[in-house]
């Protein structure tokens, strides 16, 4: 019982911190390789809980950071919604997966997630933005191993689903 | 995204109930999208729920507080001694500039009010710390400590000891979010000191410079021309420094001169701005304003929203 409530609160507060993360800047020149700190959270619970990560939830966080952004509310919201039904759908491949073709795996996802931001901010009415924009997705599928490690194992520490 | 059917896993049932679901999802994702272009809800809806987002912000501009304090804890010894020297030459500076400009000043109001002109040449400003958020629209937003409850209102300007920022987009009852000149999709009119010629200046696409597109090719601009505001479109005050000529060039269709501008404020490096508070012009058709500025040589965040000097007002007449 207890141990279900930690669990809970262990997952809810990765994604709040996913979230607060997205805020924090960096200094000027890393700027652009600041990864999608939601996109890469909901993709590790999307393949170790699936039970927990529905459409809907990927969708309530995504109005959230659209809250907290306020660029265009809906816009993470979809992108998140496509990202984690690719997710889902992949999943039992993507679990057995040796851990560079995860990244890999994960890279693809990232760059349809960039795709599909920047086909909404075109059809908004945003100018293109700059080369230099590319890049998150390749620090994401970089990092992605060390955070399915990283999350990994503190549940491990924890004992917790 | 959709794949086909023979791509799901089997260990999945119910595949068409989630393609559905997601159909549905993303097209609530659309509609909400489109109505918040068209109506502008999300910033209502921020406005709402302040009490929630403010701590966050507040919150996620820890760390960059958390980096400034260690830098100052950790800066050495010598380096904050030069620093406080050369801060201390330039109040040097500025104060015996300003000893010397407020004479100036009181004649420039004297013949001010012979000439019957409304302006004045106080400045009503208000200081604001930047929070350190990434709200990821490119970068070209900065969000600020003060908002509604201070008196921030949106479209006011926005400037720092060297030059104007931007200008106030949105209000939350205690955080603002300032639009920046180098946006894309701002635009500020102004005037080049020199020689006086009236233009407009466009955010641009790499985020740390200013484009002028509309140059007549004809008029005379030459690199390290200084931009001031112009005052028409009544939103910035006049006589503020903008930016700096860079590199001028004729535009692809041959009908224009493109120039480049490096903007005069510190906008990566600015903690601390300036609201302002006048508003210039009154809102309607604006009134004939003359060009020049005050001289460059002449301190530029306190003295610079002197309109034009009277002499040059008597030659444009």
């Amino acid at each position: 019982m207890n141990k279900q409530r930690l669990s809970l609160w262990w997952f809810i507060g990765t994604l709040v911190f996913a979230l607060l993360s997205m805020l924090v800047p960096l200094p000027g020149v890393l700027e652009p390789f600041k990864p999608y700190w939601p996109a890469l959270v909901l993709l590790y619970w999307s393949l170790e809980s699936e039970d927990r990560v529905t459409l809907g939830l990927a969708f309530l966080v995504g109005l959230g950071a659209d809250l907290l952004n306020g660029v265009v509310l809906g816009e993470q919201a979809l992108r998140l919604c496509a990202l984690v039904f690719i997710a889902l759908r992949f999943r039992s491949r993507l679990r057995f997966f040796p851990m560079w073709q995860q990244a890999l795996a994960v890279l693809a996802l990232l760059l349809n997630d960039r795709i599909l931001l920047l086909i909404v901010r075109v059809l908004a009415g945003a100018s293109l933005p700059p080369a230099s924009w590319w890049i998150s997705p390749f620090v994401g599928a970089v990092l992605w191993p060390f955070l399915f490690l990283l999350l990994d194992d503190l549940r491990a520490r924890l004992r917790i689903q | 995204m959709a794949r086909t059917r023979d791509e799901s896993s089997p260990l999945f049932a119910g595949n068409a109930a989630g393609t559905l679901r997601l159909i549905v999802y993303l097209a609530l994702a659309v509609v909400l999208m489109v109505l918040d272009h068209r109506n502008g809800w999300l910033w209502r809806l921020r406005y709402t729920a302040s009490a929630v987002v403010e701590p966050v912000y507040r919150l996620a501009g820890l760390p960059a507080v958390g980096v400034r304090t260690m830098s100052v804890a950790f800066a050495d010894r010598q380096r904050l001694t030069e620093q406080n020297q050369r801060l201390r030459e330039d109040l040097l500076l500025a104060n015996a500039k300003l000893n010397r400009m407020a004479a100036v000043a009181e004649q420039n109001q004297r013949l001010k009010e012979l000439l019957d002109t409304q302006h004045s040449l106080e400045l009503n400003v208000q200081l604001a710390r930047v929070i350190g958020v990434d709200l990821g629209a490119y970068r070209y937003q900065l969000t600020l400590n003060m908002g509604a409850r201070d008196g921030v209102r949106p479209g006011q300007p926005v400037i720092d000891a060297h030059g104007v920022m931007g200008q106030v987009k949105e209000v939350l009852p205690t955080t603002s979010v300032v639009m920046l000149i180098t946006d894309p999709s701002h635009a500020i009119p102004v005037v080049i000191e020199r020689t006086g010629l009236r233009t407009v200046a466009y955010g641009s696409r790499d985020g740390d410079q200013l484009a002028l597109p509309t140059i007549p090719l004809a008029a005379d601009v030459r690199t390290g021309d200084k931009l001031l505001t112009s005052g028409l479109g009544g939103r910035f005050p006049p006589g503020f420094p903008v930016g700096e000529i860079r590199a001028v060039a004729p535009a692809a269709s041959g009908m224009f001169l493109v120039a480049q501008a490096q903007p005069s404020a510190d906008l990566d490096r600015s903690e601390d701005v300036l609201l302002l508070h006048d508003q210039a012009e009154p809102d309607g058709p604006p009134a004939p304003v003359t060009p020049m500025g005050p001289s460059g040589e002449l301190a530029p965040g306190a003295t610079s929203a002197a309109p034009p000097m009277p002499t040059n007002n008597g030659a444009t007449r």
